[in-house]
């Protein structure tokens, strides 16, 4: 896989099917629903118990907003993703172009993407920062594989912002 | 040049099931009353602090990056708080009014940071 900037895009090219897949999955793993854990954490309280009239006002006003913001970025990182539909059988290796206008869209959901996954299973701080575990061997290792490829990627677009 | 102090004629109406206060006559209120100093809504709403606290998660550059971005605050600044937050659990980013504390950790939300408004006891 190489990943570098042209113009005003972020290019991911010679993807491996494995890896195009991981991509692919983006939108599903970032997906809250049926994982308590997962929604507690992305929709943490804003206050601590005391503050019961806030956290109310939160959860009627603020999450819904939130839930919007999310969703809009989700759909932006979607539509880029459809690049990587197609001949699912082919082994080719494949490109992904990502506009950097979509660059903040693009870190938010790989941002959620890992939290989710990372409450899912929820991995140890030590196990987060194994960034050289290996190898996979369990659905679980494949989990804290995409949470640490994820987190390669937000680091690149991160650095690409501050050129 | 002297000047008269003023003086008003106040009827004070009788409400049924309300008592008259008790300094106040139907005819005539004389100096007024200074009542009890109440403090300003502003003085009541200081200080509230936003928190961020650790999320073994959330990258350290992108922290970083959210600090700058919501608060404006200059890269230096923003590590200072990025790395108290590592090592320490939390950082108090910003102290002030209460509404403005809210946006804060609404904006700090949407980039999906553990943050917290807290009143300061």
């Amino acid at each position: 896989m190489e990943i570098r900037r042209r113009k005003n895009q972020i290019e991911i090219s010679e993807l491996d099917p494995f890896l195009a897949e991981l991509l692919r999955q983006i939108p599903t793993s970032a997906n809250t629903e049926g994982a308590p854990a997962a929604e507690q954490r992305i929709f943490s309280p804003p206050a601590n118990g005391k503050e019961a009239e806030l956290c109310a006002e939160w959860k009627m006003y603020v999450e819904p907003e939130l839930r919007r913001l999310f969703q809009t970025a989700t759909q932006t990182v979607g539509a880029d993703l459809e690049q990587l539909n197609g001949n699912e059988k082919s082994l080719a290796n494949r490109t992904l172009r990502i506009p950097t206008k979509h660059a903040d869209a693009w870190l938010s959901v790989l941002n959620q993407a890992r939290l989710v996954i990372a409450a899912k299973n929820n991995f140890t701080e030590t196990e987060l920062n194994d960034h050289l575990h290996s190898p996979i061997g369990s659905r679980r290792d494949l989990s804290l594989f995409q949470v640490n490829f994820y987190g390669f990627l937000q680091e690149f677009i991160l650095r690409e912002l501050e050129c | 040049m002297s000047v008269a102090p003023l003086t008003a004629e106040v009827a004070v109406p009788l409400i049924p099931g309300i008592p008259r206060p008790k300094n106040a006559t139907s005819s005539n209120i004389g100096a007024p009353t200074i009542e009890k100093e109440t403090r300003t809504e502003e003085a009541l709403d200081l200080p509230w602090h936003v928190v961020v606290h650790n999320d073994p998660v959330n990258l350290m550059s992108y922290v970083t990056m959210v600090f700058q971005r919501v608060f404006g605050y200059p890269r230096d600044k923003a590590e200072r708080h990025m790395l108290e937050v590592h090592h320490k659990g939390r950082s108090i980013l910003w102290s002030g009014m209460r509404e403005r504390g809210e946006l804060y950790v609404q904006q700090l939300h949407g980039y999906l940071l553990l943050a917290t408004l807290e009143k300061v006891s």
